[in-house]
């Protein structure tokens, strides 16, 4: 990609939050067509996957870019159509036939559908398969970089860790992993789970990766992470994250890990939207 | 076989940048040293982690390349199931799942090492091929294949080491078409994998004893050629199933059920392994002997 390809190199924090604002009323908007979404997972990475897409991944002129963004939390996958919808990958058509009989688009991200990188929504996986892809790039001289979002109950699979101590033993420094660390998972807390799972930090960094904790609505923050890091390693940013955020009674509530707002719900969580952006 | 497979893979890698292996802590031998000594980047071993081995092997070729995932065969395939079905089977990428030593070959270490349903298992999968070859020839096709096919996944299932040549004078190898070892009228054999050596010995007594005998190798066990076994049971009087696997998924099952579909009139014998596990040691032969897979108990039952 050479020249053409530009990393951005300032932070607009306003437009991100205009878009991630945006991003979250079409997810709601797209929420009335169907009865369950997993809102509240997508809503808790918007901005870690808006920060992939719009300030991490290079450009080249024409959209197309050298880096690849794999969503290794299937499920979240509502923030990355919409984002595809707003890059022109996926069109609004795509999206008005989300879990349609006749549609493209299903409740997890599915490869050979635009913009998608690799099937997801079996947990566990991702991160084994965007250390493959990372290491391709990093042998084959095409130098991407590779971007992954994991849910933190995800981490709980042994597979992730299998792919964790892998990674650092090849010293794949073009893998960035994010933990959407909000703390849940289906069943209710993944601190109560397992309470051992912290501090999650210190367990990358005794694997051979670099991990930094950051808050993870934030998108300078978690930019300044990845530009930050040593790279000459796999890098793990730990976001923490609220589930559901931006929609005051879907924060923190698992029911909303997959439910549709009701039409009530639909017009308070808009006007909340709203009011945030104003 | 595993010797023959890692020379051919060699020999592959040089000519195509894209070919990697990865593995999970078991070489294929002292020839992979050349492999590892020349293109150090392109073997990873990711030591005892088979569900990492898949994962990888399928990001590898998300990125272009032609990836083997090697190890022993119930690990290759048993440990790592869903990541062979998600990544591999469902997003449908050419990768090759090495399934070393398959069967009953590890005969000593107990049914922790045996792989006795992988073809019903692979199988089952749809977008999943299957190649069993019989001896070391077999084994230089199927890995070439493997290795240039862009098709989707493949479960290539080898044996160890020591199994003869029976291919010399065999037909060439065609993927996806059965392969005549040898051409007669009266009973045709149809094998697969490193029990072929059984069915040449079940068919010289044969041949000895007066018969026309065919042997086939059915080394391409997905997608099957069902007319070619259509055609077998039509031109033999007598049709034999011989193979290393539990009766369930293989290759007998699917032959019978092609004998109903074309209304055969042969008369049909399947020798397989027994739907039981094995709790027995000694050698190779003796494993399958113990469950009826000898010459002696074959050659008393189709006589």
């Amino acid at each position: 990609m050479g020249e053409s390809v530009q990393a951005r190199k300032t932070i607009d924090s306003m437009a991100a939050r205009e878009r991630c604002n945006r991003f979250r009323r079409r997810i709601l908007e797209i929420s009335q067509q169907v009865q369950a979404l997993h809102i509240g997972s997508a809503y808790s990475c918007t901005e870690i996957v808006d920060a992939v897409y719009f300030e991490l991944m290079r450009r080249a002129p024409d959209g197309s870019s050298p880096d690849t963004f794999l969503m290794s939390k299937g499920h979240g996958c509502m923030i990355q159509y919409v984002i595809l919808e707003h890059l022109g990958v996926l069109t609004r058509h795509d999206l008005d036939r989300y879990c349609k009989a006749d549609g493209l688009l299903g409740c997890h991200p599915d490869y050979g559908n635009p913009g998608i990188a690799a099937s997801t929504g079996a947990l566990g996986h991702g991160l084994s398969m965007a250390l493959g892809m990372a290491y391709a790039e990093k042998t084959r001289g095409t130098n991407g970089m590779v971007y992954s979002v994991l849910s933190d109950g995800e981490v709980q699979e042994g597979s992730t860790w299998e792919a964790t101590m892998m990674a650092s033993s090849l010293k794949v420094g073009n893998l960035v992993a994010f933990m959407d660390n909000n703390d849940f998972q289906s069943l209710g807390r993944t601190s109560v789970t397992h309470p051992s799972f912290y501090p999650v930090v210190d367990k990358y960094i005794a694997f051979g990766w670099e991990s930094v904790e950051v808050p993870g609505h934030d998108t300078r923050a978690i930019c300044e992470a990845v530009a930050g890091r040593m790279g000459d390693r796999p890098l793990m940013v730990v976001c923490k994250t609220t589930k559901g955020r931006g929609v005051s009674y879907m924060e923190n509530v698992p029911i909303w890990h997959y439910r549709s707002p009701s039409p009530d719900e639909y017009k308070q969580a808009l006007s909340e939207l709203e009011k945030a952006l104003a | 076989m595993r010797n023959t497979f890692s020379e051919t893979l060699y020999e592959c890698a040089k000519a195509d940048p894209r070919v990697y292996i990865v593995v999970a802590d078991i070489s294929p031998a002292g020839s992979m040293a050349k492999f590892q000594a020349e293109y150090p980047e392109r073997f990873i071993n990711v030591g005892v982690a088979e569900q990492v081995m898949i994962g990888m092997a399928a990001g590898l070729a998300l990125k272009g390349c032609r990836p083997f995932a090697y190890t022993i065969a119930t690990f290759s395939l048993y440990r790592p199931f869903e990541f062979v079905r998600d990544d591999l089977g469902y997003q449908n990428l050419p990768v090759t799942v090495v399934g070393m030593g398959a069967g009953v070959i590890y005969s000593t270490l107990g049914g922790t090492h045996h792989t006795m349903e992988d073809i019903a298992i692979a199988g089952a999968i749809p977008n999943m091929q299957i190649l069993a070859p019989c001896d070391p020839l077999e084994t230089v096709d199927a890995t070439r294949h493997c290795a240039t096919q862009d098709r989707g996944p493949v479960y290539l299932r080898i044996g160890k080491a020591g199994e003869p040549k029976l291919t010399e004078k065999a037909e060439p190898f065609v993927f996806g078409k059965l392969r005549y070892l040898r051409r007669g009228k009266d009973v045709c054999i149809l094998s697969y994998g490193v029990i072929m050596k059984l069915a040449v010995q079940v068919a010289d007594r044969l041949a000895a004893a007066g018969k026309s005998v065919s042997v086939v190798s059915c080394h391409t066990v997905k997608p099957l050629d069902r007319p070619g076994i259509a055609e077998a049971l039509k031109t033999h009087k007598q049709v034999i199933v011989i193979e290393e696997h539990v009766p369930q998924g293989g290759l007998a099952p699917q032959t019978k059920q092609i004998a109903w579909d074309s209304r055969a009139q042969c008369d049909l014998k399947a020798f397989t392994l027994q739907d039981k596990f094995i709790h027995n040691y000694g050698s190779h032969d003796d494993l399958l002997a113990a469950h009826g897979l000898s010459l002696e108990q074959i050659l008393k039952s189709v006589s």
